[in-house]
């Protein structure tokens, strides 16, 4: 209500600034036209109302927008139109219709409503489509427009058809062309089906659903011709539209599990603990969110630096405070580790709390990208999919080409030899083990923007991680990308006709079935590393 | 004969000899002792240690696997759980029409989720037979064909552990859905009776606890005969050096099936009689963290010891009675602390702390080259 509201002050406003003139209230041809309308027999409102919309006057929007809300009103002394500004309480704030001068506070008994009846009300949005298709802003246009399809009645088809002749802008005439179309095939005209076999429009297809039952059987054949080829079309978009969200949850898996590709697969270390510094991510960017509460886009893009760090810090102390310690005993560093996430879990629930916390999405990521009827996506899931990818390149690079990366592999694959020519196995070990966290606190940071961040976040994906690093190969970073994203692409190909739980049962079964065939993953390692 | 030779056998007399006392003296004091003395040991108390010796036994399972063939598995509350779903079946089916809802056959959740009949897999729990070998059956199979695939192709060490993990995981999400027929997330509940004992009375309850203890007792001696026999030898070989084992003609493989699927048998056992006694079985009992609790009570009460065990789950879950009466933030932070400081300061656990002094006593000795067969690192050769 209130943005109506003010929409009608704006465009009040404007028309004070722009027609000065208009202010002469005796010849004002507005005064006319709503005293007719509020004059007007129940049978005479609809050429009241056209009568309006027609003038091609710029209150006539305002005006259409306060009558359908049931806020124009007629002074009873005065005559004079007002609307109605705030209907609360007994005293009404109003303002003079033609002028937009603000009146004060009257009593609402000192008003008469000027009467609406549902006939006209269901008009109304068509006739204030027509009027927005005059708009100068071509979005306000298209979505004129696009409100049009199916809506489309007798008295507005001739004014749209002229509408359509002075339209320029490609996607507006299709809509209206689609609009028309769906009105003239919902009255037979075989024509107008031609229109419509292209779109993936809901609406158009219901008119086409509609056309294919009619007892004209030219009419029906040729929709249901139009319908399979928009049933093609769908399928191919449908999936489109499951190959993208399976690679979203394939890159949040691969985020996921990419730190834990360093720190298991490179290092050998079993870090239960992983999918908690994934949690200490996403809180970072909450608690940055918190300190900069104006700024939710500065702060996520701060929240990356501040999360790689939180989760780096905790790894390296996690990795001096045990992992040390129990160097060539895997087992039991799953166990510590596993002790470890437990007391970071509830540290968190201690210290901030059980509940899940809110992370704000920046306006920039929020909204998806339209690309026809059937298929948007989402902007968020988007970024997290790039941002994954520039993580793997950033780490792929890490390992490949600088110093470090050559260090972790000489004292992965050998680590006296590795020693012995000066390499200091200790500090590699932890700079690995932070860099691995470090990623981890990254994920936590690109999931706070998908999922709720609460105590549990690192629980559901430590399993999921595992089994991702596992299938790809153990010690393989290409294995870990090419594997979340195959796991994430087919757990979404199978939800449809299994269910989101049961698809993720049968994905962990087959994970487990096809371990048993090649225990050490699609990619296993080869030569010395494998040995060691 | 590899059952009675446990019997002569010092630690397993001990053994056997402080948990009848302990069952007795509870018996006695339950029983005897009127409601209002101080040494009343209430119902409440007798389900109580009983629910703590299902968790022994349970323990002494995992012991089995992870002390002596060095199969660190994640997964055995799902055998356990299983166990706990046959019996809770059958004491479903023993309600009959006393339900809510007054359906002679059907169990109140089907009634409620609109099943129109009993779902093949139900059919023969209403005999009481049936369900316990059911009991047996149900875990003993998953372990055999999971165990079956898992062994063939040499998974082992983390890798067997993270898949274990799984497997719980894809249980416990399966359990949790209505589709499947087992009361989704409510589980199984209000059980009437058992064996035609009403279970809310006290004389079934103990019975129920004298059952568990009795269980207790056989499931050790047969996890002591199994690691005596010469079987046993071949399976400790197997967890210090499985690669040389195989090397010497022994079919690793066949070992490691038959210790994990009578382990897994004896979680079943654990499970069904801790149902009756706890009043319910969800989905929860397959969650992998309490799979993985079970390991740390291992851990505690000291690795390859069988006794370890039995002391450790009695101790963390005395522990966890008290926490959460007391304060139920702060076992999250000691179960996760027990964690750390058992595997990094105490590696053998209480057992090996208890060793260590009796040797240091006997001969003056470190007691750190022991004869027993305790767990080493695995450091051989793969290649």
């Amino acid at each position: 209500m209130s943005i109506i509201r003010s929409l009608t002050l704006l465009l009040i406003a404007i028309t004070m600034t722009v027609f000065p003139a208009v202010h002469a209230q005796d010849n004002d041809p507005g005064q006319t036209l709503l005293g007719n309308l509020a004059d007007a027999r129940p049978a005479q409102i609809e050429d009241a109302i056209n009568a309006i919309a027609t003038s091609g006057d710029v209150r006539a929007r305002s005006w259409l927008d306060a009558y359908g809300n049931n806020r124009l009103s007629q002074v009873k002394d005065t005559g004079r139109i007002v609307v109605v500004l705030n209907n609360r309480g007994l005293d009404w704030t109003i303002s003079d219709a033609l002028t937009g001068e603000d009146l004060g506070e009257i009593s609402r008994r000192e008003l008469d409503r000027i009467p609406v009846n549902n006939l006209i009300r269901g008009q109304l949005d068509g006739i204030k489509a027509m009027l927005d298709l005059d708009a100068e802003d071509r979005d306000i246009r298209l979505a004129s427009a696009e409100s049009m399809m199916g809506k489309v009645e007798a008295p507005i088809v001739a004014p749209l058809e002229e509408r359509l002749e002075l339209e320029e802008d490609p996607k507006v005439r299709e809509r209206i062309e689609a609009a028309l179309a769906i009105y003239r095939v919902g009255e037979g005209d075989i024509e107008a089906v031609d229109v419509l076999a292209g779109s993936l429009h809901s609406r158009a297809r219901a008119a086409l659903n509609n056309a294919a039952d009619s007892d004209d059987p030219e009419l029906a054949t040729k929709a249901k011709a139009a319908l399979e080829t928009i049933e093609q079309k769908l399928k191919l978009n449908k999936a489109a539209e499951t190959l993208y969200f399976g690679l979203s949850l394939g890159s949040v898996l691969v985020l996921a599990a990419i730190g834990l590709a360093i720190t298991f697969g490179v290092m050998g270390v079993i870090n239960m603990a992983h999918g908690e510094l994934i949690m200490l991510g996403a809180y970072t960017t909450w608690g940055m969110q918190q300190m900069l509460p104006d700024q939710p886009g500065l702060a996520l893009i701060l929240s990356i630096p501040a999360g790689f760090m939180v989760a780096a810090t905790a790894g390296i102390i996690i990795e001096r405070s045990v992992i040390q310690f129990l160097k060539g005993r895997p087992l039991e560093t799953l166990l510590a580790t596993f002790g470890i996430s437990l007391i970071l879990q509830q540290l968190v629930r201690t210290v901030i709390s059980p509940q899940n916390r809110t992370v704000v999405t920046p306006e920039w990521m929020s909204g998806s990208i339209v690309v026809n009827d059937a298929l948007s996506l989402t902007l968020n899931r988007m970024y997290v999919l790039g941002f994954a990818l520039v993580v793997f390149a950033a780490l792929m690079l890490i390992m490949r080409r600088t110093r470090l990366g050559l260090e972790v592999r000489a004292v992965t694959q050998n680590r006296n030899m590795a020693r012995s020519m000066g390499i200091r196995a200790t500090r590699v070990d932890i700079m690995t083990f932070a860099l691995g966290s470090g990623v981890a606190g990254l994920a936590g940071v690109a999931l706070s923007q998908l999922t709720n961040v609460g105590p549990n976040l690192g629980q559901n994906y430590i399993i999921d991680s595992f089994m991702v690093v596992v299938f790809g190969g153990v010690g393989n970073l290409w294995g870990t990308l090419i594997a979340g994203l195959s796991l994430g692409t087919i757990n979404q190909l199978l939800e449809p006709w299994a269910g989101a739980v049961l698809a993720k049962i049968i994905v962990l079964v087959f994970i487990i079935l096809f371990i048993q065939k090649r225990p050490r993953g699609l990619f296993p390692q080869k030569g010395r590393a494998a040995e060691g | 004969m590899w059952l009675t030779r446990p019997l002569r056998e010092r630690s397993t007399q001990i053994f056997l000899g402080v948990l009848f006392a302990a069952m007795v003296v509870v018996t006695v004091l339950h029983v005897a002792m009127p409601q209002d003395s101080a040494l009343h040991v209430s119902a409440y108390t007798v389900t109580l240690l009983g629910k703590y010796l299902c968790y022994a036994l349970l323990a002494v399972a995992v012991d089995l696997v992870w002390g002596y063939l060095g199969i660190l598995s994640l997964g055995h509350g799902a055998f356990f759980a299983l166990g706990g779903y046959a019996m809770g079946m059958y004491l479903m089916r023993q309600i009959g029409d006393r339900g809510t809802y007054g359906d002679p056959v059907l169990p109140d959740f089907m009634v409620f989720l609109n099943w129109d009949e009993l779902p093949w897999y139900w059919l023969g729990f209403d005999m009481a037979w049936f369900a316990f070998i059911m009991v047996l059956l149900a875990p003993g199979l998953l372990a055999l064909v999971f165990g079956f695939l898992a062994f063939r192709s040499r998974v082992t060490g983390v890798y067997l552990s993270i898949i274990t993990q799984a497997l719980t995981f894809a249980l416990m999400l399966a359990f949790f859905r209505n589709e499947m027929g087992f009361g989704g997330n409510n589980g199984l509940t209000d059980f009437r009776d058992i064996l035609g004992f009403n279970l809310r009375t006290d004389a079934t309850r103990l019975g129920l606890f004298i059952a568990t203890g009795i269980a207790l007792a056989i499931g050790y001696v047969i996890c002591r005969g199994i690691v005596a026999s010469k079987l046993g030898r071949v399976s400790i070989a197997c967890r210090d050096a499985e690669a040389r084992t195989r090397f010497l003609g022994y079919r690793v493989e066949r070992v490691q099936l038959f210790v994990f699927v009578v382990s897994a048998m004896l979680a079943g056992v654990a499970g069904a009689l801790y149902v009756p006694q706890v009043g319910i079985i969800n989905p929860s009992e397959f969650s992998p963290l309490f799979s993985i609790e079970i390991v740390v009570w291992v851990a505690l009460g000291g690795r390859a010891t069988l006794y370890g065990a039995v002391i450790g789950a009695i101790l963390v879950n005395y522990a966890k009675t008290v926490f959460t009466g007391v304060m139920p933030d702060a076992w999250l932070f000691a179960l996760g602390g027990l964690f750390v400081l058992v595997t990094v300061f105490l590696p053998k656990g209480i057992a090996g702390l208890l060793a260590s002094r009796r040797k240091r006593k006997d001969d003056g000795s470190d007691g750190s080259d022991s004869s027993d067969p305790e767990p080493t690192p695995a450091r051989e050769a793969t290649a």
